[in-house]
């Protein structure tokens, strides 16, 4: 049995703060980003992309990056917008979300580029 | 031609029998299971069964004669055999929307499952599924938010959430139990719950548990940088208490509470459901007393139908049974049931064992709720069977982690993360569930540790409530 450990989280680390679906693994790799961006498509959602400074991610809102991408089915185009993002805002969070309209919901959401947390 | 009296008793089925009915979309539909007593004829148990639970009594009055009982009675429009079983039957029966106050499943189920249970003309009597007509759907209130609302408040998107109901459940004191609430939300659980059998006991009254629960909520929060919550429970021996506890919570701002809405009573659900979604709070329901209705295949009323009961009385989470923990639950009717409280049409499948269509119109879905002797072992199957419009509370799959509950609630949330990422990379989940998490586990401490301790834990006891399926 593995020897126990304290969990490490706390006000005054930063790195304390998740931000959702999946902040709890690893930062995802441009393949895993990947297969997330070909799911939203492969569910027929509309991508988007959004960021925001770290100290701000508990905002419901974050801010939009253009208006999310209607009907867009090629993957290579939506991972183009979030790398735009990402270079144009490298310290904030950046998130994909897939909107499912017919539910009104997010069918998904993920932050795939980690900012600086502070 | 007007009708004479003739005092005495009729057979039922003169009246109540009525093969050549068409049932009209505005009707109400019942399927019950009959264990006749020996010699009474299908027809005359199905009569008598539409009798008793519409406008009939064991002797003709005078003052039926002052009605038009034709257009008010139930009647008993079709018999089917029961498959593998050659004893029981199953009668449908048609009641005309008149018969019952709009919007009060306290009024449908007085009639459907009242004195009719007792009725001597029948052995057992069990209440295998009922329609509701779009046209009564409509009437009632519902869920107080929906699945769509809460996860917008939330701010949970594309996975299940993960909860934990606080451990020992009764014997803590309000301070200690904040604690066990903080230490599961700072490790990365979504919700907390009361259990049950917590509402204002001497050992801890409620006014000191929801103050401790919140400070624990709005630290985890400030810690995290998630959405906390945890259920607290305002079942109540009073309605007036019951609110007053509702008041308190939602004054404090907590996101959601809780309620036992069977032992509770349906009346106070309905009313404290209408609150919630007055005041903004989620509702999260508990159902304990359901085994003792709906476990026993031959007599009293079918979970499928208490949970539909739920959605127009309203709730916002419905505890459903898990198929894989410790508690009873076959997996094709389980599937039928949160169906049938997520989805806005559901369609008749014998093979999951409902047995109309069901129109729920504009009424919010229900998030389903897997509780009891789950762990991260099952994480894989759970979100197979589940999907993402549900709630997986792992209780001592959280607190009996080897490191405490923060371990234990990352653990979990790593576990649910990797199987919904890899099910998204088009995964066959349940099939390679051991590889995920053992891969998952090398940069988790956490839920390498929670592996070690539970090592596949099955539990192989067969359901005692099974499906009708044909036996020869």
């Amino acid at each position: 049995m593995s020897e126990m450990q304290d969990y490490q989280s706390s006000l005054e680390d930063a790195s304390s703060r998740k931000f959702e679906t999946f902040s709890y693994l690893p930062a995802m790799s441009p393949e895993g980003i990947r297969q997330q961006v070909e799911f939203i498509v492969s569910k027929g959602w509309n991508p988007a992309i959004e960021h925001t400074e770290p100290e701000n991610a508990f905002d419901h809102y974050w801010y939009m990056w253009k208006l999310p991408m209607f009907g867009e089915t090629d993957v290579d185009t939506i991972l183009a917008e979030a790398e735009a993002c990402h270079q144009a805002h490298p310290d904030n969070h950046v998130r994909l979300i897939g909107y499912d309209n017919y539910a009104q919901s997010q069918g998904a959401a993920m932050v795939i580029y980690r900012g600086t947390p502070v | 031609m007007a009708k004479t009296y003739n005092a005495g008793v009729k057979e039922y089925r003169e009246t109540y029998w009525m093969p050549d009915y068409t049932p009209k979309d505005t009707d109400l539909l019942a399927c019950f299971k009959i264990t006749p007593q020996p010699g009474v004829a299908r027809e005359e148990a199905a009569a008598a069964v539409a009798a008793e639970s519409s406008t009939g009594t064991w002797t003709t009055v005078w003052t039926d004669l002052l009605t038009d009982l034709d257009h008010y009675k139930g009647r008993a429009y079709a018999i089917e055999d029961v498959p593998g079983d050659d004893e029981r039957f199953y009668a449908f029966i048609a009641y005309p929307i008149d018969l019952f106050e709009e919007g009060s499943v306290v009024n449908v189920f007085t009639s459907l499952v009242g004195n009719v249970f007792g009725f001597k003309a029948v052995r057992a009597l069990r209440l295998e599924d009922v329609r509701f007509p779009i046209a009564y759907v409509m009437t009632c209130n519902g869920p107080p938010h929906g699945i769509q609302v809460e996860r917008d408040v939330m701010n949970k998107y594309g996975r299940p959430l993960l909860g934990c109901t606080i451990k020992p459940k009764l014997g803590l004191s309000a301070k200690n139990y904040g604690r066990a609430v903080y230490e599961c939300l700072r490790g990365g659980l979504d919700f907390t719950k009361d259990d049950e059998n917590v509402n204002s006991q001497p050992f801890m009254r409620w006014r000191q548990r929801f103050d401790f629960v919140m400070e624990a909520i709005d630290k985890a929060e400030r810690e995290t940088g998630e959405r906390k919550g945890h259920y607290l429970n305002v079942t109540a021996p009073t309605p007036d208490e019951m609110f007053k506890r509702a008041e308190y919570a939602k004054e404090i701002g907590a996101p959601i509470i809780m309620h036992d809405y069977i032992t509770g009573g349906w009346c106070a659900n309905t009313g404290l459901a209408q609150w919630c979604r007055d005041n903004g709070v989620l509702l999260h329901i508990h159902r304990a007393m359901h085994a003792v209705i709906d476990r026993h295949p031959h007599h009293g009323i079918h979970f499928r139908v208490l949970a539909k009961l739920l959605r127009l009385s309203g709730g916002d989470h419905l505890h459903t049974g898990t198929v894989v923990g410790k508690l009873e639950g076959d997996r094709a009717a389980t599937l039928g049931w949160i169906d049938l409280l997520r989805e806005s049409y559901v369609e008749e499948d014998r093979s999951r064992g409902i047995f109309f269509d069901q129109d729920w119109g504009a009424m919010p879905g229900v998030f389903a709720v897997a509780s009891g002797g789950i762990h991260v072992w099952h994480m894989p199957a759970l979100l197979a069977i589940f999907g993402d419009d549900a709630v997986l509370q792992f209780g001592g799959g959280t607190l009996g982690h080897p490191w405490g509950n923060a371990a234990g609630a990352a653990a979990n949330r790593v576990a649910l993360e990797a199987c919904v990422e890899a099910r998204n990379q088009g995964r066959a989940i349940e099939k390679e569930g051991k590889e995920v998490l053992t891969a998952a586990a090398a940069h988790s401490p956490e839920l390498k540790a929670a592996m070690e301790t539970w090592k596949e834990i099955k539990f192989e006891f067969d359901t005692v409530d099974k499906l009708d399926v044909a036996h020869k």
